[in-house]
């Protein structure tokens, strides 16, 4: 990890479970990891590849793709808000630059961008 | 009798419903009692709940910061119970309106809002809400200024949302049930705005 001084960022939802360490910040400019695996994966086709900036951490929960194949889902996967320009996830948007789309995306689908 | 009134068969849906229930039964899993309550306690929650947390918000600002900072803890403090939800509150200003989708199945808080609607389901709604918004908030009857951000929320994971409105001018001097009365559903999603008319 680069950057280990780094504070860690405060969850609006505190939990008990063995986690991975978050890695982002408020206002950390990020990018959705352009993968397509297969199984129950809660990251929306229309965001991966897009670039956004975290808006908060909510808290670390159990990994969803491992809870669907009854697995433990743990460590915990940090869970951010990543906000996004809609003129950046829609090349041909309609509305007005400040339109914005908020999406909750857990830490292993997103690098630094 | 060649009439069949109204039968219509089962659909794949609700003949794996009454399957799965009555397995749960036979099973002991489950009884019909407890199931028929359950359902009964699911059709009692409506957006009266919601309603009462955002007429309180509008009068308390001390209670309106806790409730942005979280809205579990602020839920409970008004006496409602929401288990296991973790609910984030976003505020409607002039510069930004909020509103919710959940593009992936049909996230949303029941337990402040009660059975979502239909079109909040639908395939349409959950697609075209986040490319075309205010294309269709105009269809809901809502259209807002050019310089208003849209900000639309996707609830695909831990997080369920609620809209907190503005407060409509005109009810300066009104105590909180009048409020709650004009707090809609659609208001709290994010598809209307309250009116005091």
């Amino acid at each position: 990890m680069a950057e280990l001084n780094r504070p860690q960022p405060e969850p609006q939802f505190a939990t008990r479970y063995p986690a991975v360490p978050p890695a982002f910040v408020p206002g950390d400019r990020v990018r959705v990891r352009k993968a397509a695996p297969l199984g129950h994966i809660r990251t929306p086709f229309y965001i991966r590849g897009c670039a956004g900036e975290i808006e908060r951490y909510c808290g670390s929960f159990p990994n969803p793709e491992e809870l669907a194949q009854m697995r433990d889902g743990l460590p915990a996967q940090p869970l951010y808000r990543v906000r996004f320009r809609q003129q950046d996830v829609w090349p041909d948007y309609q509305g007005p630059a400040l339109d914005t789309v908020d999406v909750e995306i857990y830490q292993h689908w997103l690098e630094k961008a | 009798m060649s009439d069949r009134g109204r039968y219509q068969p089962l659909s794949y849906f609700q003949l794996m419903e009454v399957s799965l229930r009555e397995l749960l039964v036979e099973k002991g899993v489950l009884t019909e009692q407890a199931i028929e309550e359950e359902v009964a306690a699911m059709r009692a929650r409506t957006p009266e709940r919601g309603a009462r947390v955002v007429a309180r918000a509008w009068t308390d600002p001390e209670y309106k910061k806790r409730l942005l900072r979280n809205g579990t803890a602020a839920c409970e403090e008004l006496g409602l119970e929401i288990p296991a939800l973790r609910l984030v509150v976003v505020e409607n200003t002039p510069e930004v309106h909020n509103v919710i989708v959940c593009t992936l199945c049909s996230c949303y808080p029941r337990v402040l809002l009660g059975i979502p609607p239909d079109w909040y389901k639908s395939r349409a709604y959950r697609s075209r809400m986040v490319r075309e918004p205010r294309a269709v908030l105009a269809e809901f009857g809502l259209t807002l200024p050019e310089k208003t951000a849209i900000r639309v929320h996707d609830s695909t994971a831990d997080m369920r949302y609620l809209v907190l409105p503005m407060r409509p001018a005109g009810t300066e001097d009104w105590d909180e049930a009048r409020l709650a009365s004009i707090v809609s559903r659609d208001s709290m999603i994010g598809v209307a705005v309250p009116s005091p008319g």
